[in-house]
């Protein structure tokens, strides 16, 4: 409970947060898959309870994305599932393009590339996301998912912009490696499969 | 002349705009000159297109019930 709010701080975090509400849990689907109603509440009651510690109201939707985010982190951190191991120097060099070139899993396709990214429906995508190690996907996510820009990831972060830089590089490129994994564990490379 | 592993580690930092001067000229001139270095690029924006595609996800109405709820209570 927001102690001492008056009923104008009550309304203004509920209009506040109300007009969030669709980015906030789009952003937590593909954090905490699942979980993704529990976060979302978990981080609206955490906001709630320092709403007044907010000066800036302005900069409300950030403050708000940077408690869901945190909120994730935990969650990630208590229940990940089992992730992928990382060879860096084995991820560094993976070309998803040249993998599916050179493995060629549907020949009789004129768009073997675009073939293959049709395969991923959005739980699909979802969950190659959750087998990523938290420190890359939640950049991948806030970047390439949710438009934000480097800089802004590493204030909400509170990492420098060259860790954000780096994770964000190493995280892509574990993202194409664990997409061709999870491609070949789940058939979706089967001709004829959906 | 950079190789094409040298390309490729560095396309999607080339694509964000992200790589130093002297990188992305050394990538252009490699791509001037290699056609399946040029297929990378295009499936990196390709990519890059599908993850922005697969980003927004609507808040199920039931959920969106259960959540303004939850607002209301505070």
């Amino acid at each position: 409970m927001l102690i001492g709010a008056t009923v104008d701080e009550k309304e203004e975090f509920r209009a506040i947060a109300s007009a969030q509400l669709n980015r906030l849990y789009a952003t937590a689907r593909r954090l905490v898959g699942d979980e993704a109603e529990d976060v979302v509440q978990e981080a609206l009651m955490k906001a709630y309870q320092n709403f007044g510690q907010l000066h800036d109201r302005g900069a409300a939707p950030a403050w708000l994305m940077r408690i869901l985010v945190n909120s994730c982190r935990d969650r990630g951190r208590a229940r990940s599932r089992e992730p992928v191991e990382v060879d860096l120097d084995e991820v560094e060099e993976f070309s998803l393009y040249r993998k599916i070139a050179y493995e060629d899993p549907f020949p009789y396709s004129d768009s073997l590339h675009l073939d293959f990214l049709q395969r991923f429906g959005k739980e699909d995508v979802t969950e190659v996301l959750l087998l990523l190690p938290e420190i890359y996907r939640v950049p991948l996510v806030l970047v390439h998912m949710q438009g934000y820009a480097t800089k802004e990831v590493a204030k909400l972060l509170g990492v420098p912009l060259g860790t954000v830089l780096a994770r964000l590089h190493r995280g892509r490129k574990l993202f194409e490696k664990t997409m061709w994994d999870y491609a070949e564990a789940n058939d979706l490379l089967k001709e004829g499969v959906r | 002349m950079i190789t094409c592993s040298d390309a490729v580690r560095q396309l999607w930092d080339y694509l964000d705009g992200a790589v130093e001067e002297s990188d992305r000229r050394a990538i252009e001139e490699h791509l001037e000159v290699c056609q399946r270095c040029c297929g990378e690029v295009e499936f990196s924006n390709e990519l890059r297109a599908f993850l922005t595609t697969h980003a927004f996800e609507d808040l199920p109405g039931d959920a969106k019930v259960r959540l303004t709820s939850f607002l209301d209570e505070m």
